[in-house]
């Protein structure tokens, strides 16, 4: 019966909806400006997740509607619909089209979760302090030198930021890098981000984290290599004892690796 | 008045929650004083004087309003009178302010509470709404503001729409069945009383010292075990509110498994008694974690005991794994009655039997099960161990597959039917299928961990709550409102008010949260009073639109008061609808039936001649009988 049906017409405007949803779509640079690797990769994934989603949408759209402009009861028509109570063929496409769509999102994810969180040997590790309401940076090198409020980092080198709360969970996110690690009080949490554009952004905390959550912001500033090592040289403060102890006092979020052996 | 005291009702509740109150004040003073202590203990997270009366004054009332009455008796070996129906059935409005065990006026009391607090917590999204028009800090400031959107939260999952969705089912889910009434009607009775408690502990966290309890709903540790007072009321109300979900859930259980009329196999209920059935199953199993982890937090703060105090060797991100293993669950505890009703609904006003029956309801225990391995995906940047976050990435796009049988097989029932879109509820039935579309496709993004690391506990999600929790959720309450409104009320509301409500929830709906998903994504962190200029105009133009949603809500109330007052008399089945419920008289009788109705096939077999779901007392009782052509829906039997 559903030969009556024409799904090649229905299908067509499907395709069509999907490809101008698409279009307005994929252009629009939804995330705001990208300044690090992982940034076009994760754009990029969800651009793919618009046309898929555009797809899902339009045929909802137009199984819906074209079901209401045809089927829709004429005035003081009192009669029941047909007494179809179901297509097994039907039910089993729309299980597994959808599971084979979804399965492929999460390998695509997955890949790009390894692509953006693969770890240079090259690497420059800054630590990360929060507390209410304030951030704080140490860098390597002597002394541990310290910035408060203000975060330099050098432009493609790839750092590897440890966190660490201090009172209550707070998390760092700079949009432009698509990275957002929540810091937890008691252990060291870990975000790995490769910035590649110069240019100065800003560090918003994005768990609730008291009345100051709002304002707690710092600002971060992407340089070339010259320009960070003088800057780090030129910090006159080396980071307090206590957060000191609270970073060898906390423990890892990350696991011994599962072929690391026995020590 | 002698003898007012001595009934149970609002005098002897009073007069218990005052005893019980100053019991438990009084033991926590002598307790302090018989230990040398200073009598009061005001640091921030203690207040033993206070928690304590706060837990004993609202068990108070309970009991003194009568709800144990019967079982105390009963324990102590007293008389007991069991067929004692005093206290079932409403005469005048006035039994509806009472202990009732009928679970037509529990339902009726279940809908019209939740809907004060549902406008409760909306007039706190207006606050909300308005704090935020402008980037900086104008009506509330930034501690308030906290304490608002907590709240707002809050009532609206834990007192609004968790709860009217069981207040529905009670009504309409024993008559679906063919039941006289739920299994344990004084149980009943004492989920709906528990309810309206926790929402005034939430509410009265307003007067504590310190204002609101204001880490969010979801009352991370280690901010909320550091938090004021007003924490400790949220860990309380959670309580209540727990008990009587787990309550009704069971009671539901045991309803829907051993009171079903003869003749209803487990495939001939309704949908909405599958979907009862699913979130049943979840809410026992589930809402412990969240009534333990609450506890945790209160023992943390008023006892200094050491699960989630880092410094004391507790574990902070656990308190996040027992939340949200409650509280994924939970989002389909508020959804799976949704879909029930809207399978009722499509399926009546279609005139259509549902598309793929049984793999609906094979769809809901799918998410019942996939429901309890998905919760770690609100935790992708929480600092977890990292190698959790893929499998828990695959469940959670999993779960999109039962959830997309739902929407096609919805969307299948409507073909070859003849689609009736003059109500209401049908109106609001069709949109959801639309907004909760949107709602999944978001979920599905939120899923992907790398998609989820950029917009996490930003406005995304937020957007992404409301399509599910308003477009979805409440979508579907309104539609189950609006659908079994004449036999509730035993009137018909306004189907030119309904649609005015309809298409401005829908505008409103759309205009509020759709610019949420752009601001969120561009860099607009969640939970905040105060943003950066850039988001000014987009956030100017979603309070418009919320003050226009919240404005519409209004003619909604307006249409149910005045209809429920003067509207027309409904018939028994104005919807011409095949289930139980229908085949009585609009409201039903005080026991529901005269004689068990017999059921003899499928709920939704229109467009078949002479198929019936079920006999009722007075009609030919052969089974199978020849029902004369040309009545083809069977008509009430009053």
């Amino acid at each position: 019966m559903y030969g009556r049906l024409p799904i090649v017409k229905m299908l067509l405007v499907t395709i069509a909806l999907t490809v101008v949803i698409s279009a307005v779509m994929v252009p629009i640079n939804w995330n705001g400006q990208g300044a690090s690797t992982a940034a076009p990769k994760i754009d990029h994934l969800l651009n793919v997740m618009i046309v898929l989603s555009a797809f899902v949408f339009s045929l909802v759209m137009v199984m819906l509607f074209y079901a209401l402009w045809k089927f829709k009861a004429k005035p003081g028509d009192e009669s029941d619909g047909e007494p179809i109570h179901g297509n097994t063929r039907l039910e089993i496409a729309w299980t597994l089209i959808p599971t084979i769509i979804v399965l492929f999102a999460g390998g695509y994810s997955w890949k790009v979760l390894d692509d953006i969180e693969e770890k240079s040997p090259n690497h420059m590790t800054v630590s990360v302090f929060s507390q209410q309401f304030a951030w704080s940076f140490a860098y390597p090198g002597k002394d541990y030198a310290w910035s408060e409020g203000e975060l330099h980092v050098p432009v493609d080198k790839q750092i590897v930021f440890k966190m660490h709360a201090l009172d209550v969970i707070h998390s760092f996110w700079v949009p432009e890098w698509r990275i957002k690690k929540d810091n937890v009080p008691g252990i060291t949490t870990t975000a790995t981000v490769t910035p590649d554009k110069v240019g100065t952004y800003q560090l918003v905390c994005t768990e609730l984290c008291g009345f100051g959550h709002s304002t707690m912001r710092a600002t971060v500033v992407v340089e070339p290599r010259a320009k960070f090592d003088k800057w780090v040289e030129g910090l006159d403060q080396k980071t307090p004892k206590p957060l000191l102890e609270a970073v060898e006092e906390s423990t890892t979020s990350e696991p011994p690796a599962l072929d690391a052996g026995g020590a | 008045m002698v003898d007012a005291i001595k009934r149970p009702g609002w005098w002897r509740g009073l007069i218990g929650a005052v005893a019980f109150g100053a019991f438990g004040f009084g033991l926590v003073i002598a307790l302090r004083a018989i230990s040398d202590l200073p009598l009061y203990q005001t640091e921030q997270t203690g207040y033993p004087h206070v928690i304590v009366p706060a837990i004993t004054a609202p068990l108070g009332f309970l009991a003194g309003f009568g709800c144990f009455d019967y079982w105390l008796r009963w324990a102590a070996g007293m008389p007991t009178i069991p067929d004692d129906h005093s206290q079932h059935g409403a005469k005048s409005w006035k039994d509806y302010f009472k202990f009732n065990t009928d679970h037509k006026v529990i339902g009726v009391q279940y809908v019209v509470t939740t809907f004060i607090f549902f406008f409760l917590g909306g007039l706190m999204a207006m606050l909300i709404r308005a704090e935020l028009a402008q980037p900086g800090t104008q009506i509330v400031e930034a501690a308030t503001y906290n304490s608002l959107f907590s709240t707002h939260a809050v009532l609206m999952i834990f007192v609004f729409v968790i709860p009217v969705f069981a207040g529905l089912a009670n009504y309409v889910l024993p008559l679906m069945i063919g039941a006289p009434d739920m299994a344990f009607p004084r149980l009943n009775a004492l989920s709906f009383w528990m309810l309206p408690l926790a929402g005034i502990l939430f509410i009265s966290s307003f007067l504590a010292p310190g204002g609101a309890f204001d880490a969010g709903w979801t009352g991370y540790a280690p901010l909320s075990t550091g938090a004021p007072l007003g924490q400790s009321f949220f860990n309380l109300g959670v309580q209540f509110a727990g008990a009587s979900s787990i309550a009704t859930a069971l009671n539901f259980l045991v309803t829907i498994i051993t009171m079903r009329a003869p003749g209803m196999t487990f495939w001939r209920m309704p949908l909405l008694v599958w979907a009862n059935l699913s979130t049943s199953l979840l809410v026992v199993a589930a809402t412990p974690f969240i009534a333990g982890v609450q506890f945790m937090v209160l023992f943390d703060r008023a006892l200094h005991t050491n699960f989630f105090q880092f410094t004391g060797g507790g574990d902070v991100i656990s308190y996040q794994h027992i939340f949200w293993f409650y509280s994924h669950p939970a989002v389909y505890i508020m959804m799976l009655p949704g879909f029930g009703i809207v399978s009722e609904v499509i399926s009546t006003h279609a005139r259509k039997p549902i598309f793929g029956y049984r793999l609906m309801a094979l769809a809901l225990i799918g998410i019942v099960v996939l429901s309890y391995s998905v919760w770690a995906h609100h935790m992708f940047v929480a600092g977890m161990f990292s190698w959790l976050r893929v499998p828990m990435m695959i469940t959670t796009l999993l779960i999109a597959v039962p959830t997309g049988i739902k929407i096609f097989s919805w969307l299948g029932t409507l073909y070859f039917g003849k689609i009736h879109t003059y109500s209401t509820a049908m109106l609001f039935a069709l949109a959801f299928i639309v907004t909760f579309t949107i709602g999944g496709i978001s979920g599905v993004m939120l899923g992907m961990v790398p998609i989820d690391i950029h917009v996490s506990d930003t406005y995304f999600i937020v957007a992404h709550i409301h399509f599910v929790l308003f477009g979805g959720s409440v979508f579907t309450i309104f539609a189950g409102v609006y659908h079994w409104f004449p036999k509730m009320t035993g009137r018909m509301y306004d189907e030119k008010l309904g649609r005015v409500h309809f298409w401005g929830t829908l505008v409103g709906t759309w205009g509020t949260f759709i610019p949420m998903h752009w601001v969120g994504m561009d860099g607009m962190p969640r939970r905040v009073a105060d943003y950066a200029e850039q988001f000014g105009n987009w956030n100017l133009l979603i309070s418009v639109f919320a003050f226009w949603l919240g404005a519409v809500q209004l003619v909604f109330v307006y249409n149910m008061v005045v209809s429920w007052r003067y509207g027309p008399k409904a018939g028994a089945n104005p919807w011409r609808a095949n289930s139980i419920e229908w085949q009585v008289s609009s409201p039903p009788p005080i026991f529901n039936f005269d004689e068990i109705p017999r059921v003899v096939g499928g709920p939704y077999e229109f467009g078949i001649p002479g198929a019936k779901h079920a006999i009722m007392a007075g009609e030919a009782t052969t089974e199978g009988a020849e029902v004369p052509a040309g009545e083809k829906s069977t008509v009430g039997t009053g």
